[in-house]
């Protein structure tokens, strides 16, 4: 298993490289500019708040800080956010409650919310009370990076298409038909989600976690790494008889598909 | 004495004495208004008799007057008079000068009542004798020349009604005294019980956790309540006596890997390569605090699921599909390592659980099963299987590698326990114990059971559930069936 190569823990998704975490970034500038977020974090702990300012700043998006909840909520109701990062315990006002108000009051802003409280309904909780990801405490930058930015990107018109396409490579969600240059590409039905998620996302890093979660529906440690398999068999499918890989690996944060420079 | 004094006056001021002093005064009050009303009704009996009889003589003094005028009804007063019986008698002109009767005068109290009345009296043969009798005249109605009263003494009623208000107090004293001594016994005895269950939860909270309440072996409420606190005990102390041991790994446990990371990061310090080894040194840093955290989550999740009964998180599934579907996750992985894995899944076993937690199980069984066996080798299948056994939804996972010693399968579902055989593989050592707690989650329990070679891990769920809730799932009679005997 360990053989197989597993750069992210799967339970934190933590990276183990910290080059990579920088390659990830810099590798991501050319589309920055058009992808843009602005991003409202809602954390009580200063040296987490500035760190998260100063990291998303790195990569593109602009980032506003509020230390309590009830200024968060006064912030997240008047500016026009793209994501709101929300911890659940905070000052003042807790997360949850935060996110209630919101959603009360009709704003449906993405929420990613973080907390260091255990996962196993807590993680129910927060998306009950009308959270949109949920994150434990400690995580990797790459990791939030990667759900802050799949989420900005959720409400985009392109996931209700039912043609996607990355290059030359067509998913219908019609018919369920996978082509690349016509040609046409039999999946498995899991290779298929999986396939559909990762183009949903086409152009993002989607972490091992994500496709854990969201392919699989599962929210448990998996203990080794059981995606990479999934992903290099999909790989074998959609890339091998062809010149131009799409699905690309991106060291410690995850994977990526998408038509252009590897 | 005062010790005794003490005592009785401790017994008194109970829940159980005011309680029963209670019940006993409200005894009293229910048979005082029974005895009461039955007093009150034959009274009232008596009375009418003695109306009755009145009203019948003062009809025939009536016809007496009337057949021979006033003579004829003294005379026959006069007789009447003369009988030993009850009768009374007052016969006077109208200047109110006695003619005939037994009585000497007419008595005060009914001179100013003339439809009769109550009345006491001195009878007229026992001069000597101060006791008054107690009668009942009425007044006769026969013309302006003649006042006539007869009565009657109802002396022996009113002895009658002495007695029984007698016979009332006496037992009214008697049921209060004997009630109040039953109340005082009953929660002295109670006391006893409760000062013994006192005595034991104060050494207690002192610190002794061994200690458990006398139970006398029978079947009363007493004894199920200490039953049951003593049960409540057993298991506060063994989540005390978990606690410690977790606390004890933790410094163990823990505290070696943290050793461990603070080393690398020193020696990564010092070594004289820079900037290189400066890299490497993060990068091993933050892999070894990976693990830690992965082994703090483990820690967490166990503390969490024993800590009780998650909220709201349950849902019903079919079990069979679920762990198919976890299986093929691993597949894969497992197909790339060198393992055979397979799944026997009996469909429609229908479970009510956790979803993600029982995901969780299956994920460690199966994670377990190929880092302890060898790959490549014969022996290197793996099987999953999820079936009902007694009813009860279960899922196993075998492997055919060195397996657990029969005496250290106990050992093995312990917290950081890990075995000898298997100190130099990667690991928290929490696998198992999470499995086992998960399960206990959900009211099952986990079996380590030889599998000739290898070992088979077996997790009995509860079966409270029934198939024909499944969502999609097949529901066949027998299925519905089982699902109502588990419950």
């Amino acid at each position: 298993m360990a053989s197989s190569g597993s750069p992210v823990n799967h339970t934190t998704g933590l990276p183990r490289r910290l080059d990579a975490v920088q390659l990830n970034s810099s590798s991501r500038d050319g589309q920055d500019q058009k992808n843009a977020m602005r991003v409202l974090v809602i954390e009580d702990d200063r040296e987490t708040a500035q760190f998260l300012q100063k990291s998303l700043k790195e990569n593109g998006h602009t980032a506003d800080l509020a230390g309590d909840g009830e200024a968060g909520l006064a912030l997240a109701t008047d500016g026009a956010y793209d994501v709101l990062i929300v911890d659940r315990m905070l000052p003042l006002l807790d997360g949850l409650s935060v996110i209630k108000s919101l959603r009360a009051e009709g704003n449906r802003t993405p929420v990613l919310i973080l907390s260091a409280l255990g996962e196993v309904d807590d993680r129910v909780k927060g998306l009950r009370a009308g959270g949109d990801d949920y994150l434990t405490k400690p995580y990797a930058y790459s990791e939030l990076l990667a759900r802050v930015e799949a989420l900005g990107r959720r409400t985009a018109p392109e996931e209700q298409q039912t043609r996607i396409s990355v290059g030359d490579l067509v998913l219908d969600r019609l018919s369920h038909r996978v082509t690349r240059s016509g040609e046409h590409i039999l999946l498995q039905p899991r290779e298929y989600r999986l396939l559909e998620y990762l183009m949903q996302h086409a152009g993002q890093v989607v972490t091992r976690t994500m496709l854990l979660e969201h392919v699989w529906d599962y929210h448990f440690d998996p203990q080794t790494n059981v995606i990479d398999v999934h992903v290099s068999r999909l790989r074998a499918k959609i890339d091998k008889n062809f010149d131009k890989p799409l699905l690309h690996t991106v060291r410690g944060a995850g994977y990526t598909i998408r038509d252009g420079p590897t | 004495m005062t010790a005794r004094l003490e005592r009785v006056a401790k017994a008194a001021s109970t829940t159980a004495f005011g309680l029963s002093a209670a019940a006993v005064a409200f005894f009293l009050l229910a048979a005082a208004i029974v005895v009461g009303f039955l007093f009150w009704q034959t009274n009232n009996l008596l009375t009418n008799q003695v109306l009755g009889v009145l009203t019948a003589e003062a009809r025939i003094m009536a016809s007496e007057m009337k057949a021979g005028g006033r003579p004829k009804l003294a005379e026959t007063v006069s007789a009447m008079s003369r009988l030993q019986g009850a009768g009374l008698y007052y016969l006077s002109d109208e200047n109110g000068v006695k003619i005939a009767g037994n009585l000497n005068r007419i008595p005060p109290e009914l001179v100013e009542n003339a439809r009769g009345g109550v009345f006491n009296y001195q009878p007229a043969g026992e001069a000597g004798n101060a006791h008054a009798h107690l009668a009942v005249a009425i007044p006769v109605e026969l013309g302006p020349e003649v006042r006539l009263i007869v009565g009657r003494d109802i002396e022996d009623q009113r002895a009658f009604a002495d007695s029984i208000r007698v016979a009332f107090l006496l037992g009214f004293g008697i049921l209060s005294v004997a009630g109040l001594i039953g109340g005082l016994a009953v929660s002295r005895l109670i006391l006893n019980r409760m000062d013994a269950i006192t005595a034991t939860s104060r050494s207690i909270i002192d610190g002794d956790l061994t200690r458990r309440i006398p139970t006398s072996g029978g079947n009363g409420e007493l004894d199920k309540l200490a039953g049951n606190l003593n049960e409540m005990l057993d298991r506060i102390e063994g989540l005390m006596s978990g606690l410690r041991e977790v606390s004890d790994n933790i410094a163990h446990d823990l505290k070696t890997p943290i050793n461990r990371l603070r080393n690398s990061a020193e020696a990564a310090l010092r070594d004289p390569r820079g900037a290189e080894a400066y890299r490497e040194g993060l990068e091993r840093t933050i892999e070894k605090s990976d693990e830690l955290i992965k082994t703090f989550n483990a820690l967490l999740l166990i503390a969490r699921l024993e800590a009780g009964p998650l909220e709201d998180s349950v849902e019903t599934f079919d079990l069979g599909r679920f762990v198919e579907d976890v299986t093929e996750l691993y597949m894969p992985a497992a197909e790339e390592a060198g393992f055979a894995l397979s799944i026997e899944a009996e469909k429609g076993v229908c479970v009510r659980a956790n979803r993600q937690l029982i995901g969780q199980a299956v994920a460690n069984l199966i994670d377990n099963a190929i880092k302890y066996s060898r790959a490549g080798e014969p022996g290197s299948a793996i099987t999953v299987r999820a079936y009902r056994q007694n009813g009860r939804p279960a899922f196993s996972v075998g492997d055919h590698g060195p397996g657990i010693a029969a005496e250290d399968r106990e050992r093995a579902l312990k917290r950081f326990v890990r075995l000898e055989a298997s100190r130099t593989q990667p690991g928290t050592g929490l696998g198992l114990s999470l499995v086992a707690a998960v399960a206990r989650l959900h009211h099952g329990e986990v079996r380590l059971e030889d599998n000739h070679p290898g070992l088979k891990v077996v997790v009995l769920l509860s079966g409270k559930c029934l198939t024909s809730v499944l969502p999609g799932g097949v529901s066949t009679p027998s299925d519905v069936a089982a699902g109502v005997a588990a419950q």
